[in-house]
């Protein structure tokens, strides 16, 4: 499945915070001298809660920063990590910067694509994985790199790459 | 071999308070809250501390500008985005020894007068931000941080904020941008952060290395630190090291320390005993070096010197088979996607380089494409309002500069001049459908 890298996905229906969220937006905002440093720190929690940001996600983002729809969206494509459509239940992050390309990483991105049957920005038909090629992780000294789930993994090589998926699966 | 910085790295539960605390962690501060703030400023000066996120600045002078008279609040900010390509140092303090970098914090912030500090991590740190966060709340319930640091008449807080992946946010008035909710975009300067800084309040940005090693400053005096180290260059640094070499890692040594020993002493030498082409002396950003350039003491002064620059000591070195044309390939696609697309010279000039080098790659190149590339790194260079430009244009000067012939011959015959025993050829980029 593709879409083009414009094009924001909706959400099924309407989005709204749970109250456990809106508990941790009033922590967010109690640690900041102003309501709008604390944009990041809240996509960040609408990321964790509804998955990914949507044009009704960045509606309730701008009501709860109080911030109009063009900064919030500007703010949110910044960035490489807030996602703009669903991502695999894991998400694959192979570096593809220096340290990592001297190490043999376009050989084990051929790899991924291979056994995941999908290209970077991608999701496998399953929703199991998303692949991306990143920019420097800065885990150079354990090169070949990648980032899943939230963890590194390094000194890649194809069967590690192999138990890492299979161990996701 | 001294150890600072990296001295707790190794000991089991070296992130926990506990073990921190029985290995030195906060007798430094003890001492520090005893003494004047503006003993510890003259105390880092002394020291010749710099700044170790790249710049260099000496640490000491850059606080000693805040405006003395100010009725705004003073912030600290720590810069703790790495992501220069090649540098991988903080993360070690921050998941290993992360009291460290507090005690460092709470030292600069008595001696800058500062109550509130954030750390600013990049996204994709989320171990290291999961320890700083716990070690902050261990120092809270212990009442090293609070409302009274070690029940002295001195508040402060310390919030951990998370980045969400853009290179250009290690710049320090990017991530200013970024930490108030904004694009980082870069601002232009003066004014400097020390006037107007986070929400236009006087704020010092430093590394979380050059924080880390403040607490040494103070155990050991400015003198003895500056000792450690070469003229000008106070103290130890971390040197990342990764590329074609047999120990990749980092290792803590003194400032000045020649490039030649930490190649080939340190990191094991070249891999597979083959001979060395070319070594990045301090992260992606700085000029390549030849194999004779290597006896170059690595400090800032000894680096500016012969060209090239000592920035956050992320060594990457490139053996004799290496196809530095498409080593180069890899360097200017990611400046093309990390050009935050403000100024015009680095959005279109970062684009221009990355394609004209594809081409090459391609066996498209045309005669005077190395003069084409050169021509185009000397307008975006100096021309920009960050140094993201000047980091772009750099590498690519010096590449093609010192390695012409191997770029005229790929121009020439598309081909590399020496079969790399590992397929390079292909990049990821071209595959990309679009970005996740």
């Amino acid at each position: 499945m593709s879409i083009p890298a414009y094009q924001m996905v909706d959400h099924p229906g309407p989005v709204t915070w749970s109250d456990a969220a809106r508990r941790e937006i009033d922590a967010i905002f109690s640690r900041y001298p102003d309501t709008r440093s604390a944009t990041l720190p809240i996509i960040w929690l609408a990321v964790r809660e509804f998955g990914w940001i949507s044009p009704q996600v960045e509606a309730i983002l701008g009501e709860v920063l109080k911030r109009p729809l063009n900064e919030i969206h500007s703010v949110v494509t910044f960035y490489t990590m807030f996602p703009q459509r669903p991502l695999g239940r894991h998400h694959v992050q192979i570096c593809r910067n220096i340290s990592c390309w001297l190490a043999n990483a376009p050989e084990l991105l051929d790899h991924l694509i291979a056994k995941l049957g999908i290209h970077p920005g991608e999701v496998t038909t399953d929703g199991r994985f998303s692949l991306e090629a990143v920019e420097c992780l800065a885990y150079c000294e354990c090169a070949p790199a990648l980032r899943i789930d939230g963890r590194y993994e390094g000194n890649l090589t194809r069967e590690k790459i192999d138990q890492i998926i299979d161990g996701a699966r | 071999m001294l150890k600072l910085a990296t001295r707790n790295i190794g000991l089991e539960n070296s992130h926990t308070l506990a073990v921190a605390r029985a290995n030195g962690a906060y007798s430094r501060l003890e001492k520090a809250l005893a003494m004047a703030p503006e003993a510890i400023v003259e105390d880092v000066i002394k020291s010749n501390l710099r700044g170790l996120g790249g710049a260099g600045f000496p640490a000491g002078r850059k606080w000693s500008f805040l405006p003395k008279d100010s009725p705004k609040p003073r912030y600290l900010v720590v810069n703790g985005d790495e992501g220069e390509p090649g540098t991988v140092k903080d993360k070690y303090i921050m998941i290993h020894d992360p009291h460290l970098l507090i005690e460092g914090i709470i030292i600069t912030c008595y001696a800058i007068r500062s109550h509130k500090a954030f750390i600013y991590i990049r996204g994709e740190y989320d171990l290291p931000i999961e320890r700083m966060e716990r070690a902050i709340a261990e120092a809270k319930d212990a009442g090293i941080l609070g409302e009274r640091v070690m029940g002295r008449d001195f508040a402060l807080d310390i919030v951990v904020h998370r980045g969400a992946g853009a290179y250009i946010c290690g710049e320090e008035t990017s991530l200013l941008e970024s930490l108030e909710g904004k694009r980082g975009w870069p601002r232009l300067k003066p004014p400097f952060p020390a006037v107007e800084g986070y929400q236009r309040c006087p704020t010092v940005v430093n590394n979380v290395e050059t924080l880390s090693y403040v607490p040494f400053v103070i155990e050991m005096g400015g003198q003895a630190f500056a000792d450690l180290g070469c003229e000008r260059n106070g103290g130890l640094r971390m040197y990342s090291i990764s590329g074609r070499v047999n120990k990749p890692g980092i290792y803590e040594l003194p400032m000045g320390t020649p490039l030649r020993q930490i190649i080939y002493d340190y990191a094991g030498g070249i891999t597979d005993g083959r001979r060395l082409k070319a070594v990045i002396p301090g992260g992606s950003s700085c000029p390549i070096l030849t194999a004779d350039e290597i006896d170059v003491p690595m400090d800032f002064d000894s680096l500016a010197k012969i060209g090239s620059m000592l920035g956050s000591a992320g060594i990457i070195v490139f053996d004799e088979t290496v196809s530095l044309p498409e080593a180069l390939l890899v360097l200017t696609r990611f400046y093309a996607h990390e050009s935050c697309g403000q100024c015009t010279p680095c959005r279109e000039g970062t684009a221009w380089m990355a394609k004209i080098i594809q081409r090459i790659i391609d066996g498209l190149g045309r005669p005077g494409d190395a003069d084409n590339l050169i021509r185009v790194a000397r307008n975006v260079l100096g021309n920009t309002i960050c140094p993201l430009g000047d980091a772009a244009a750099m590498p690519v000067m010096s590449w093609v500069t010192k390695f012409r012939p191997e770029f005229e011959e790929w121009i020439r015959r598309g081909r590399p001049v020496s079969e790399s025993p590992v397929p390079v050829t292909r990049i990821g980029e071209r595959l990309e459908r679009a970005a996740v």
